[in-house]
């Protein structure tokens, strides 16, 4: 539906100096960061889950998403808090990102698609294109696409119990 | 304030409906605790449930109650003074209790029964009143509490002054029963027909009698303030000459009697000992009662409507209507369908509301039914205060009651058999409510005969509902009962075998958006699983820390906890230690482990804490007990997915999220490893 405009609004931020964007109109909230409360045995890049007026609300590390290294939060660290649709269904979730920059807009014909050698990185699976503004490069994030639908649980590892269903 | 007396005398009336819908519930729970646990205290909470309803009753006017209340209320003051009750007592109060109730509903469609409709019921209990205090009494004396000559008697008038300040006579009839014993007869002769009624004006008249001990003082004191709504005539003990009968005599002029002094402006007395002050969570009809808390949080919803809707607002200006405030346009009614859904979710959540209303029907049904099939049953109901939705528990009693019959009527077997089985002679239906994951799950079990997977067989094969030779397993078998037109009794008897079958039940509950599960073992009795779904839960926790983390186990499950000692853990040939508890054996589940959490450093400290799961006890191991405290249980599927392990999440007071451990999910786990071991 955004493709149809000739504009588009962007919030965008910072993940490991390279600047990301993410349709301004899924976006909920920005929220400083707070510590969330790990899940059992769920994949690295889900970080727990947080309070968010009486939601439960899980947060995922985007640069664990993106295959990035760890860092330890700081003053910048956010939470961006996005709406997500899975078909008719749709649910809150958060993305740790470093820091913030700004609202930006920009005209569909700036939008490429991701290079193909994006595709050896791992994360064309969530970029829906790439924004030229000015001499900078924005990775334009399909929401959707941060959280997969279902994420399966870890399996034990050597070190770990079995998996609690047995079957 | 509301100054229409017509308005007024409804507002009475729907409150008295509704308060004696919650006292006759009241009563009736109590009569039925009545037989095992005759307290006075029990007795004298019974008798003011009854006399508030004879007097509330009076006051707006239903007269046809007066006698019978009078009557249940002569027998519970015979019982109040220690006199031993006839036999059959208790079930004829029930019986006055379904009366009294079968009355108010009909005032309640706004119909009256006849005034004499309860005449008969009225006089057995009278005479169940006589024949219980005769012992104590010498000569039968029906009306225990009869006016006597020293009796105050007050008559109290609409006032003269139109506009006057309008006041509930009821809260005066309260203030008066404070006093003393009081007693009130409603005059209605006053009433016009219908096409020359003045809704504007009040036709009722009162007459209220009070034990002649009372000082005048007093009756003044609490009178002096209606002065000008009412017209109020004080006849002191003397001028009475002759014991008033029960058929009122007309009430003299206001202007007779010394009136109570004018002006004199007398401090209102606080108004205790009403009825609502005592009253349950029971739900009356068409209206119920909601935590504050929940209102609190539908105004934080308002509250940000309200900025969604002020910023659309400044949207509606002068200009362009150009892309970005399309845009801006466009991002404001997203908020809105997010504002709306929050509200949504909140109303939803006022819906809420405890089980209890649902289960409170059962220990009468027990006993009736117990009595008539000449069977010894008890009920044992835990979790009465879990919260359901509103539509989900009013759709649940229908299929509750016919479980609960069933278990009675087909379950649980005669005292002989029962006693030849090797058996107590009573049987026990056990009704529970919980909330498990994100469902309330809701058990009937009996320990009763139990189905019989051979005859239900045999059955389905007659009825072709399986194909003659078809090979079933005990368990498949029983779960024939689902099919539609299967019924076991062998005679339609009068209690559940009306042709409504499981099936039936089993469609009421899916219906519900819930699951039914049967769970038999011959001879040792049946048990039912409702699964319902919900909207929001709220459980009785026990917080425990793991590690620098809280979560929550539920109450419920938790059968003790215990500090470890090392001597008595054993390692077993799996990977599994159990811990020798008193003569039982209990597997020890590292919960850190279990959790991926860091193993903390030496377990000497740590504390046991053993929950029931429907494969035994198992020990949860824990670093330190926290407090108990009721929490709200939020889905984690709602923004995420099931987690295994986890039935749900909390928040706590500071705003952390803690997790509710899924005790049923944890057993699962802990069966594998003890069956190699075993």
């Amino acid at each position: 539906m955004t493709h149809a405009h000739s504009q588009e609004q962007l919030l965008t931020f910072f993940v490991a100096g390279a600047e990301y964007g993410v349709d301004i109109l899924r976006v909920q909230e920005i929220r400083g960061w707070s510590a969330p409360m790990p899940l059992p045995r769920t994949p690295a890049f889900v970080k727990g889950v947080i309070n968010i007026r009486g939601d439960i609300v899980p947060i995922a590390d985007l640069r664990a998403r993106l295959g990035l290294p760890a860092t330890e939060p700081d003053v910048t660290t956010a939470i961006v808090v996005l709406r997500i649709d899975h078909g008719e269904r749709s649910t809150v979730r958060g993305i740790v990102v470093d820091a913030m920059s700004d609202v930006t807009n920009v005209d569909a014909a700036q939008i490429k698609p991701p290079p193909a050698v994006a595709e050896a990185a791992g994360f064309a699976a969530f970029a829906r294109g790439i924004a030229t503004i000015d001499d900078k490069l924005i990775t334009i994030l399909d929401v959707d696409r941060v959280f997969p639908s279902t994420i399966a649980p870890v399996g034990g590892s050597p070190s770990q119990p079995p998996p609690l269903h047995t079957p | 304030m509301i100054s229409d007396p017509a308005t007024l005398g409804r507002q009475l009336l729907g409150t008295f409906l509704e308060e004696s819908f919650d006292g006759l519930e009241r009563l009736e729970a109590g009569l039925l605790r009545l037989d095992e646990h005759r307290s006075s205290e029990l007795i004298d909470e019974l008798f003011r449930v009854v006399h508030s309803i004879k007097g509330g009753a009076g006051a707006v006017g239903i007269v046809e109650l007066g006698a019978l209340a009078h009557a249940m209320e002569s027998v519970l003051d015979a019982l109040r003074r220690g006199e031993p009750a006839a036999a059959g007592t208790t079930s004829l109060l029930l019986r006055g209790v379904d009366a009294l109730r079968a009355s108010l509903r009909e005032r309640q469609a706004g119909r009256s029964t006849p005034a004499d409709a309860h005449a008969q019921l009225a006089a057995q209990i009278e005479h169940c009143a006589a024949r219980g205090s005769a012992p104590s009494r010498g000569p039968a004396h029906p009306d225990t509490r009869s006016p006597t000559a020293a009796a105050w008697r007050i008559d109290i008038a609409p006032g003269a002054a139109p506009g006057a300040v309008v006041i509930d006579p009821i809260k005066l009839f309260r203030t008066l029963a404070d006093l003393g014993e009081l007693a009130v007869d409603a005059e209605l002769t006053a009433l016009p027909d219908l096409a020359r009624f003045d809704p504007g004006r009040c036709y009722l008249r009162w007459r209220a009698t009070l034990p002649g001990d009372v000082p005048r003082a007093a009756i003044e004191d609490l009178l002096g303030w209606v002065d000008g709504a009412f017209d109020v005539t004080i006849v002191p003990p003397a001028a009475l000459a002759a014991p008033t009968t029960g058929e009122p005599a007309p009430l003299p002029a206001a202007t007779g009697a010394p009136a109570v002094a004018a002006g004199e402006s007398a401090p209102l007395p606080a108004l205790t000992g009403a009825p609502a002050s005592a009253v349950a969570s029971a739900p009356a009809a068409g209206s119920i009662r909601v935590a504050i808390d929940k209102i609190d949080q539908l105004m934080n919803m308002v509250g940000e409507l309200v900025i969604t809707q002020s910023m659309l607002g400044e949207l509606d200006g002068d200009g362009p209507l150009d892309t970005a405030r399309l845009a801006r346009i466009r991002e404001g009614l997203g908020q809105l369908a997010r504002n709306t859904r929050a509200l949504q979710d909140s109303v939803m959540r006022l819906r809420s509301m405890p089980i209890s209303g649902v289960f409170n029907r059962f220990p009468r049904l027990v006993r009736e039914l117990g009595i008539r099939l000449g069977k010894e049953v008890v009920l044992e109901i835990t979790g009465q205060s879990t919260e359901l939705d509103k539509t989900v528990l009013e759709k649940l009693g229908d299929p509750l009651t016919h479980l609960v019959r069933n278990s009675i009527d087909h379950g649980i077997e005669p005292v002989a058999d029962r006693l030849a089985a090797g058996k107590s002679r009573a049987g026990t239906i056990r009704l529970t409510a919980e909330h498990r994951g994100g469902d309330v799950v809701v058990e009937i079990s009996d320990d009763g005969r139990g189905l019989d997977p051979e005859r239900i067989a045999t059955i389905a094969r007659q009825r072709g509902l399986i194909a003659p030779d078809a090979v079933l397993d005990d368990r498949a078998a029983t779960q024939l009962v689902f099919l539609p037109g299967f019924s076991t009794a062998r005679e339609v008897s009068e209690i559940s075998g009306r042709g409504v079958g499981m099936d039936v039940v089993r469609r009421h509950v899916e219906e519900l958006g819930g699951e039914i599960a049967l769970d038999s073992r011959r001879g040792h009795g049946t048990r039912i699983t409702l699964r319902l779904p919900l909207t929001l839960a709220i459980i009785d926790g026990q917080l425990v820390r793991i590690g620098d983390r809280q979560f929550v186990i539920p109450l419920l499950s938790i059968i003790e906890s215990v500090a470890v000692e090392a001597p008595r853990v054993s390692q077993l040939a799996g990977a599994c230690e159990v811990y020798r508890l008193r003569d039982q054996l209990i597997p020890m589940i590292d919960l850190a482990g279990l959790l991926g959490m860091p193993r903390a450093p030496g377990a000497d400290n740590r504390v046991m804490v053993v929950v029931a799961t429907d494969t035994g006890q198992l020990g949860l191991m824990v670093d330190e007990l926290m407090a108990q405290q009721q929490v709200v249980v939020k889905s984690l599927e709602t923004n995420y997915q099931r987690v295994p392990g986890l039935s749900g999440a909390t928040i706590l007071g500071d705003g952390q999220v803690a997790f509710i451990l899924d005790v049923i999910a944890l057993g699962q786990t802990a069966r594998a490893p003890l069956s190699i071991a075993a």
